[in-house]
């Protein structure tokens, strides 16, 4: 049964995997819509030119239409990675291969993390047959705790998939960043207020001189719109304290568009956050006192922030070049340890789609961006996996180097020719 | 030929009940009055526990076999019967599982939990010798912090015994131990009673980035390369060799006691067969290398970890009969982890070698079934059939064999230790989690009940003690 709609979708993507985006219609779905309205059984989402033109469970696409049968499988908005560094690192541990951080350059601000993205990388297709269409990439620390832009990127491989190239400045703070800033808070904290005074005094400040208090004057240029709460400032920290003093600066400064990832603690001042509109990006395995900044770790950080009103995304965190595919396994356990099933997925579409400004993605409606996922069973079950994937409605090869090597492993045979000649 | 005399060794290994020095001193050699080979001996004991009747659960028994609605017996700690229907002996308390699984409890033999504990702050990193590339003479249990917080998340997640590794910076990174998860005031509170030593050895970039690369010299020192790693690796063999040779003598003839060398005394318990190699190696061609190797000295691989590639030579590894600890899709972060695919292990297990779920992580040997999980539906997907009853020796059967501890543990079979979990449901599903752990027969965990939620030293008086965590 599954094999035979594997087959269904494989020879669909054979069809529409080099065309440009074509009208398709997904039928006999169940359709989580990411909406009010809900989930719609024995739907049909019709795709055109891109986007999605027609849905609900009396929707007839226009005549002629190709068809997928989803024969009754879960169709959900494209998953959403909103702490990654895929497409800026190959293999971690080879520096030549690794522009996620430069702690040897003068620059901070000013580095874009989205001039070392590679849309033809390996990780961007073993990301995006998990069911991850979209991803926001953060640039690492390397000498300053302002690690520069972060942006954007669909997982297409194409040579457009990046849509924001500046959507976000990363900024570590709490341990991480007093070791940046040269060993402790306080010195942190000082530095990224030089960094404020900087950007707001650029260019005045650097008439006389080249350098301000802490940046560098095209680092106090690129600073700019964020000071001016025109760009998202991304905030690593996770001690309840960090998390105050993140509040602080934004009760300072009430324009600033601020959001924090990691917030272990967070859960310990869930309804300030709530209260200052601060939304997070939590990763839902971390229950381990880690650092001495992670004492409160808990699985349940994720239920309680949700339950106070805190705008929360889903994230996982470690070896983001490589893993941050496994976000729905985190969503999964987040479900397991009290987070609805609604709000779990919405933690990977909607809200990362509102924290990252995205216009018209992560939710299944008319005239949204057309990143879709045909699953082969509960998209948050670990044993899941997509059969379609389509993002900006054109279908998406479901090839790897991983399922390269996988199938040219599954049979050990060598008699006629080394393996080396099979693929 | 060869092949099947090192086979021989292991089995007899494994009958020995090696490690307890035991044996020796039953022959009255020389050897045993010279040499205390167990100095730091177990004091775990079980806890107590009651007659205990688990009724109408889904059993997977760990060896294959499944019920759909299956009682469970526990008595005196161990498992008595596994049946259709078993009759309420008097006394015992009968826990209604229906809706339920229960398995055999978790066994991770690639951990690092003590001797990297939570927090990782700097004195915490007690897991590498890296002193020098050949550290044979090092063990594990000499760097564990019974207090680590990460155990009592591992018990959470299922996880009944755990071998505690040296980490991969040396060639021979030294012994790992064995441990029943059980919180206690000392290591030897948790050593698994009667487990043999194992060795730890590492394959590949590790070593040769460490030594050769290391402490800001170029170069920093042998091994530079894979070449001086296999290098590095013959050299010690070969005088554990000549150093056991010594002993031997002294134990047939007697005389002065050769002088104790103790890097030398962890290589000559391998080739004695009382202690079992399990060796860091990611690449297929590396594996190959080492089996060679291996045959040379006449010792035997128990298991190779992380084996990112064995689905490439899944056929050899049978062959031989190592066993492959495997995750199911981490890849990518070294060159030698590049060539990760999601199927590794059922491709593993589809060619008749061993396969182990193991996780090298405190996060990740928190949900082992989940892992076991996804390696298992990948394999379905590429056409790989495994039930689930045949996928749990992932997580508790083999990697017991691969300690030394099958005869003990690691299976529901009568007579072994009640070392087992109550499942809120499918242990497959993301949505399940382990309800009650038993071990040895006393419950030692239960979910939502903070009097069985133990919390460590470290924990108490910090944020978020005693939290669910």
């Amino acid at each position: 049964m599954i094999r035979k709609i594997l087959l269904a979708s494989a020879a669909a993507c054979g069809l529409f995997a080099s065309a440009s985006a074509q009208d398709i219609a997904i039928v006999n779905a169940k359709v989580w819509t990411g909406t009010e309205a809900g989930t719609l059984e024995n739907a049909t989402v019709y795709i055109s030119d891109g986007s999605i033109q027609g849905l609900g469970v009396n929707y007839a696409p226009p005549s002629g239409t190709p068809i997928i049968n989803a024969d009754g499988n879960w169709v959900t908005p494209g998953i959403i990675a909103p702490f990654s560094r895929v497409g800026t690192v190959e293999v971690g541990a080879e520096d030549s291969t690794n522009d996620t951080s430069a702690g040897g350059s003068q620059f901070s601000v000013a580095l874009r993390a989205a001039d070392g993205f590679n849309p033809a990388a390996t990780p961007i297709a073993v990301t995006r047959l998990e069911g991850v269409t979209r991803v926001a990439v953060a640039p690492a620390n390397g000498g300053s705790l302002i690690a520069g832009q972060g942006f954007i990127a669909d997982t297409s491989g194409e040579a457009d998939s990046i849509t924001d190239s500046r959507s976000f400045i990363y900024v570590n703070l709490g341990e991480g960043g007093a070791d940046l800033a040269g060993g402790s808070r306080p010195a942190a904290w000082a530095s990224l207020r030089g960094a404020f005074a900087d950007a707001r005094g650029y260019p005045a400040r650097f008439m006389a001189h080249n350098e301000g208090d802490t940046l560098t004057r095209a680092d106090a240029q690129a600073f700019g719109r964020a000071v001016r709460g025109q760009q998202l400032i991304l905030i690593s920290a996770h001690r309840a304290s960090d998390l105050r003093l993140i509040m602080d600066l934004k009760t300072e400064n009430p324009n600033l568009n601020l959001a924090i990832v990691g917030a272990d603690e967070g859960w310990m001042v869930a309804d300030e956050l709530a209260a200052a509109n601060i939304p997070v990006i939590v990763d839902p395995f971390s229950n381990l006192p880690a650092s001495f900044s992670q004492l409160g770790a808990t699985s349940r950080n994720a239920e309680r922030l949700i339950a106070a009103g805190v705008p929360t995304a889903f994230a996982h965190l470690g070896n983001s070049g490589h893993q941050s595919r496994l976000v729905l396994q985190s969503a999964g356990n987040a479900v397991a340890n009290g987070v609805s099933f609604e709000e779990a997925m919405s933690a990977m579409t909607a809200v990362p789609a509102a924290i990252f400004d995205l216009d018209g993605v992560g939710a299944i409606e008319r005239g949204n961006v057309a990143d879709l996922v045909i699953w082969d069973g509960d998209p948050l079950e670990v044993t899941s996996a997509p059969m379609s994937i389509f993002i900006n409605g054109k279908a998406q090869s479901m090839e790897s180097r991983q399922t390269k090597l996988r199938d040219r492993y599954l049979d050990l045979d060598e008699s006629e020719k080394p393996l080396a000649y099979k693929r | 030929m060869r092949h099947r005399v090192f086979v021989a060794v292991a089995a007899m290994a494994l009958l020995s009940g090696c490690g307890s020095g035991t044996q020796n001193e039953a022959n009255g050699s020389a050897d045993a009055d010279a040499v205390d080979r167990n100095p730091f001996p177990s004091t775990y004991v079980a806890y107590p526990s009651s007659t205990t009747l688990i009724k109408d659960a889904t059993v997977l028994d760990g060896i294959g076999g499944e019920w759909t609605a299956g009682d469970v017996l526990l008595t005196d700690g161990k498992v008595t019967t596994v049946a259709e229907e078993i009759d309420a002996p008097d006394g015992a308390v009968i826990i209604d599982a229906r809706g339920k699984w229960v398995t055999p409890g978790i066994i991770d033999n690639h951990s690092h939990l003590g001797v990297y504990p939570s927090p990782s702050v700097s004195a915490h990193g007690d897991g590498n010798e890296i002193s020098g590339a050949v550290t044979a003479e090092v063990w594990a249990e000499h760097g564990v912090w019974p207090q680590d917080p990460g155990f009592p998340r591992a018990l959470a997640g299922g996880v009944t015994s755990m071998q505690i590794l040296p980490g991969s910076a040396n060639l021979f990174g030294g012994r790992g131990v064995t441990l029943k998860n059980v919180p206690a005031r000392t290591v030897q509170g948790m050593k698994f009673p009667d487990a043999p030593y194992t060795l730890k050895m590492a394959c590949g970039e590790n070593p040769k980035r460490v030594y050769g690369y290391g402490g800001g010299r170029f170069p920093g020192g042998a091994p530079y390369s894979r070449m001086g790693n296999v290098a590095g690796y013959r050299q010690a063999w070969a005088k554990a060799v000549e150093y056991k040779l010594k002993w031997d003598k002294y134990a047939e003839e007697g005389g002065d006691a050769p002088t104790r060398d103790l890097e030398l005394d962890t290589l000559m318990g391998v080739l004695n067969g009382d202690i079992l190699v399990h060796m860091h190696c990611y690449r297929a061609d590396e594996m190959a290398q080492i089996m060679d190797m291996s045959e040379e000295f006449g010792y035997k691989v128990t298991s190779f970890h992380h084996a990112v590639e064995s689905y490439k030579i899944a056929d050899k590894l049978a062959d031989y009969g190592a066993c492959s600890a495997m995750w199911a899709d981490w890849w990518g972060f070294k060159m030698e982890a590049y060539d990760g695919v999601r199927e590794n292990i059922p491709m593993v297990h589809k060619a008749g070698a061993c396969a182990i779920v193991h996780s090298d992580s405190d996060i990740g040997i928190q949900r082992l079934n989940q892992e076991a999980a996804k390696a298992l539906s990948d394999g379905r997907r590429a056409g790989i059939e495994i039930s689930n009853a045949d996928a749990w020796q992932w997580l508790s059967a083999n990697p017991a064999k691969s300690l030394g501890i099958f005869e003990q543990t690691g299976s529901l079979e009568a007579g072994k230790a009640a070392d087992l979990v109550i499942w809120s449901g499918d242990p497959f599903s993301v949505y399940s989690q382990a309800e009650k752990v038993f071990i040895d027969g006393a419950l030692m965990y239960e979910r939502g009940n903070e009097a069985l939620t133990p919390v460590m030293d470290f924990e108490l008086g910090q944020p978020g003690e005693g939290d669910l965590k």
